[in-house]
C-alpha cells in the first residue's frame, strides 16, 4: 500500500484492533486525544483523513470531527466508528463524517473502507500518468500515447520526452539535457539531443511537432512558455 | 541506465502484446540477419544473449567454436510498425560476443564498436549522415534486364506513379522507426529514386542503414516491386552512390569547423581528408564490395573516379559542401565514392580509420582540384599528382591486402575471411563470358 498522507485517530490510544489494521494496511496516524489538539497536532500539509472513535465517548467524538471540518481546509473523509446503538445519531450530523463502521468491527472490512474512502489518492500516487496536451506517459508501465494510440518510442527517446512533460513550459539547455536524461557517462555530445528531438517531432507528427520548441541558441522547451499566457 | 532500458523493454513487450521478437544482426557481407524469439524468452535474451551455431553465417565461422552469443541493445528495440498490431513484432539490433562475453571479432557491429571507442578516448564523437540512391522494378525481368517503372527525371514530379507513392509510403515508416529523413526526390535515371538521412552518430546511422534497406524492400515488395540497391543495374545510366557527409565532435562543438579558414575548414577535417585522400585506394573495397560497384565508379556519370577533393567539384572524392548559412554545426565534407551495397559498420570503420591516421599523422591536404577532373588527359592527372581509385575489384582487393591500416580497422578475422571471400567472387566474375564478349567477338572473330 501507498502512503497517502497522515490520518488523525481518536482516541490517541486507539484500541489495538484499530492500530493493527491502521498499521498492517501501510497507513501513517497520529492520535488526537481532543478536539483543541487536531490543529496543532496536524502535520504542515493537513490531514489526509481521520478516523474517529464515537462508541466509547460519544460527545469528544463528534466534537473531534467538527474540528477537522473547521479546518482552513476542512479534512474530508471521516469515517466514524459508532455502536449499533448510535445509528440514530447520525441522521444530524451527516455533514460530519463520510463514511461510517460499526465496532465491533471485523479488520478487513475496516481496511475495504479506507481503501475505497482513500481510493482516488491511492491511485494518483501509485499509476503515475503525467499528462500534457492529449500526450500522456504512464510512468510505470512505460507506456506513450497520443490522443489515445499509442506512441512507439525508444527508450531514449521515451526519457527526454517523459523529461519535457514533467517540466511543461521550461527552456532547457542542451547540456541540461544530456546530464538530467542521459546522465554524466554518456558521450555522445550535444548533437544526440537534436537527433533525438528531431525525431520526437516526427512521431508527434505534423500538428504536434510545435510542442518542442527550439528556443534559439538557448536550447528547447516543451509546450508554452507558462509566461505567454 | 542499463536496468531502466531492460525494464523499459520488457514493460513494452507486455504493454503491447508483443507476440514475436526479432534479434537483427549483420553477416560480414552487410546481409541482415534475423532470428526470432519468443516474449517469454526476452527477460532472458537481455540478461544473458541468446546462443546460436554461427557456422552458417558469412564470416562468423571458426575453426574451434561455432556457437556464439546474440547480446541485445536494448536501446534499439523497437515495434515493427508495419506489422499488424493485433500480432505485435518488434526489432532489436544485437552484438554478437564469444560465449564467454567477450566480443566476437567476426561482428561487423563490434568491429565498428571498436573503432568508434579510439575516436572517443580522443575526445572525438563520429557524426555520418548519407545520401542513398536506390531503384524500384518490376519483379520480372525482361530479356535477363531490369525493367524500371517510370521514365522520370532527376527532381521530376512523378505524382501518380507507383514509385512515388512507395517512396513517400517508406518515409512514413523510417520515421517512425526513429529514422529521420532530410530529403528525397527522384534522381537522376529511370525509376531511381534518393532519400537523405539525417547525421546521427555512427554506430546509430549504421544500425538505421540496415532497417533502411530492409524497409525499402519491405515496402516495394508488399506492392510487388523490387527494390534495389545494387549500384550499377543499368547500363547507360547513373548507378546508386551511397554518398557519406562526415563530421567529428569534441562535446558540443564541430571539430571540422574553424571560423577563419576561408573554407571553414578546421586543421582537423583538413588532416582527415588528407588521410582518406592517402588510403582511399586501400579501403575502396570496403566501400565498394561488389563487382558490380566498378561499373559505378567510371566517367561520366557523376560517380568520383579520381583521388582528389574540391569544394564544388562533383568529379573528386571528396566534396566540401558550403553550409546553410554558414552555421557551424553543418561544415562537413562529403566522401562521394561509398556505394548502398556496402556493409556500413565495415565501411564506416574504414573511413574513420583512414580519417583518424591523417589527424593522427598530421598529414598534409594536398591542392583543391576545381577543374573538371573527366575532362583532363592521364599525363595532366599525373602531373597534379592525382591518381585514380581503384578500377575493378580486383585492383582494390590488391591494395587493400597490403594495407596495415585496414587490418587493424577490420581486425584479422574479418579482414582475412573478406579478401578471401571476394577473390573467390573476382575469381567467378573473371570465367564468365558475358553478354558483350558474345556480340563482339562471336561473328567477327
Amino acid at each position: 500500500m501507498t502512503d497517502v498522507g497522515m490520518l488523525a485517530v481518536y482516541p490517541d490510544t486507539p484500541s489495538v484492533e484499530l492500530a493493527r489494521t491502521l498499521d498492517l494496511s501501510g497507513y501513517t496516524w497520529k492520535g488526537v486525544a481532543n478536539a483543541d489538539t487536531v490543529s496543532r497536532l496536524a502535520p504542515t500539509t493537513g490531514w489526509v483523513g481521520a478516523v474517529v472513535g464515537c462508541d466509547t465517548d460519544p460527545e469528544s467524538g463528534w466534537a473531534i470531527c467538527r474540528s477537522l471540518r473547521k479546518q482552513q481546509h476542512p479534512v474530508q473523509r471521516i469515517l466514524v466508528l459508532i455502536t449499533g446503538a448510535q445509528i440514530g445519531d447520525l441522521e444530524v450530523r451527516d455533514n460530519l463524517f463520510d463514511d461510517f463502521l460499526l465496532t465491533p468491527f471485523h479488520p478487513r472490512e475496516l481496511e475495504a473502507r479506507l481503501r475505497h474512502l482513500f481510493f482516488n489518492e491511492l491511485t494518483a500516487s501509485s499509476a503515475t500518468v503525467v499528462e500534457h496536451a492529449g500526450l500522456r506517459l504512464n510512468l510505470e508501465t512505460y507506456q506513450a500515447t497520443f490522443g489515445g494510440s499509442p506512441l512507439d518510442l525508444t527508450f531514449m527517446e521515451y526519457e527526454l520526452l517523459k523529461f519535457f512533460v514533467q517540466h511543461p513550459g521550461r527552456v532547457f539547455s542542451r547540456e541540461v539535457l544530456l546530464s538530467d536524461v542521459w546522465g554524466y557517462e554518456y558521450f555522445g555530445g550535444a548533437r544526440t539531443v537534436d537527433v533525438h528531438v528531431r525525431r520526437l517531432r516526427a512521431k508527434l507528427g505534423e500538428e504536434h511537432a510545435h510542442l518542442i520548441e527550439t528556443v534559439r541558441s538557448v536550447g528547447y522547451r516543451f509546450g508554452a512558455s507558462k509566461w505567454s499566457g | 541506465m542499463l536496468d531502466a532500458q531492460r525494464d523499459y523493454v520488457l514493460r513494452t513487450v507486455e504493454e503491447r502484446g508483443i507476440r514475436l521478437v526479432r534479434l537483427w544482426f549483420t553477416d560480414v557481407l552487410g546481409n541482415l540477419k534475423s532470428f526470432a524469439i519468443s516474449p517469454a524468452e526476452m527477460e532472458n535474451a537481455l540478461n544473458d544473449g541468446m546462443s546460436f551455431d554461427g557456422s552458417s553465417i558469412d564470416g562468423y565461422g571458426r575453426v574451434q567454436e561455432a556457437d556464439v552469443l546474440a547480446l541485445p541493445d536494448p536501446n534499439t528495440f523497437e515495434v515493427l510498425p508495419w506489422v499488424d498490431s493485433k500480432a505485435a513484432e518488434a526489432r532489436v539490433f544485437c552484438d554478437i560476443a564469444q560465449l564467454d562475453g567477450t566480443p566476437f571479432e567476426g561482428d561487423p557491429r563490434q568491429v565498428l564498436k571498436r573503432n568508434l571507442e579510439a575516436a572517443r578516448k580522443q575526445g572525438l564523437v563520429f557524426y555520418v549522415a548519407p545520401d542513398i540512391e536506390y531503384f524500384y522494378f518490376a519483379p520480372h525481368n525482361e530479356n535477363g534486364r531490369p525493367v524500371p517503372l517510370d521514365e522520370g527525371g532527376f527532381f521530376d514530379l512523378t505524382t501518380t506513379d507507383i514509385t512515388s507513392s512507395l517512396r513517400k509510403e517508406t518515409i512514413r515508416t523510417l520515421e517512425t522507426m526513429s529514422i529521420p529523413v532530410e530529403y528525397s526526390f527522384h534522381e537522376d535515371s529511370p525509376s531511381q529514386h534518393e532519400i537523405d538521412l539525417r547525421h546521427t552518430d555512427a554506430l546509430t546511422m549504421a544500425d538505421s542503414l540496415m532497417t533502411f534497406r530492409f524497409v525499402v524492400k519491405e515496402i516495394a515488395a508488399m506492392r510487388n516491386v523490387h527494390a534495389t540497391f545494387m549500384p550499377k543495374p543499368l547500363e547507360g545510366v547513373q548507378g546508386s552512390g551511397m554518398h557519406l557527409h562526415l563530421s567529428l565532435f569534441k562535446n558540443d562543438l564541430n571539430a571540422f569547423h574553424s571560423a577563419s579558414d576561408p573554407y571553414n575548414l578546421s586543421d582537423t577535417a583538413k588532416s582527415f581528408m588528407a588521410g582518406l585522400l592517402r588510403h582511399a585506394a586501400e579501403i575502396t573495397a570496403v566501400t565498394n564490395q561488389t563487382v558490380n560497384s566498378y561499373k559505378r565508379l567510371v566517367p561520366g556519370f557523376e560517380a568520383p573516379v579520381h583521388v582528389s577533393w574540391a569544394r564544388n567539384n562533383r568529379s573528386g572524392l571528396i566534396r566540401v559542401p558550403v553550409p546553410k548559412r554558414g552555421s557551424e554545426l553543418a561544415t562537413r565534407i562529403e566522401l562521394r565514392s561509398p556505394d548502398p551495397a556496402c556493409n556500413p559498420y565495415l565501411a564506416f570503420s574504414v573511413i574513420l580509420a583512414a580519417g583518424l591516421r591523417g589527424i593522427a599523422e598530421g598529414y598534409e591536404l594536398p591542392n583543391e582540384a576545381d577543374a573538371n577532373l573527366f575532362e583532363m588527359g592521364d599525363t595532366a592527372l599525373t602531373k597534379l599528382g592525382i591518381e585514380q581509385l581503384p578500377q575493378s575489384l580486383n585492383d582494390a582487393l590488391r591494395v587493400m591486402e597490403s594495407s596495415q591500416l585496414v587490418a587493424e580497422a577490420l581486425g584479422e578475422h574479418i579482414f582475412e575471411w573478406f579478401l578471401r571471400n571476394k577473390r573467390a567472387e573476382w575469381r567467378k566474375y573473371k570465367t564468365h563470358v558475358s553478354q558483350f564478349e558474345i556480340d563482339t567477338y562471336l561473328r567477327s572473330l
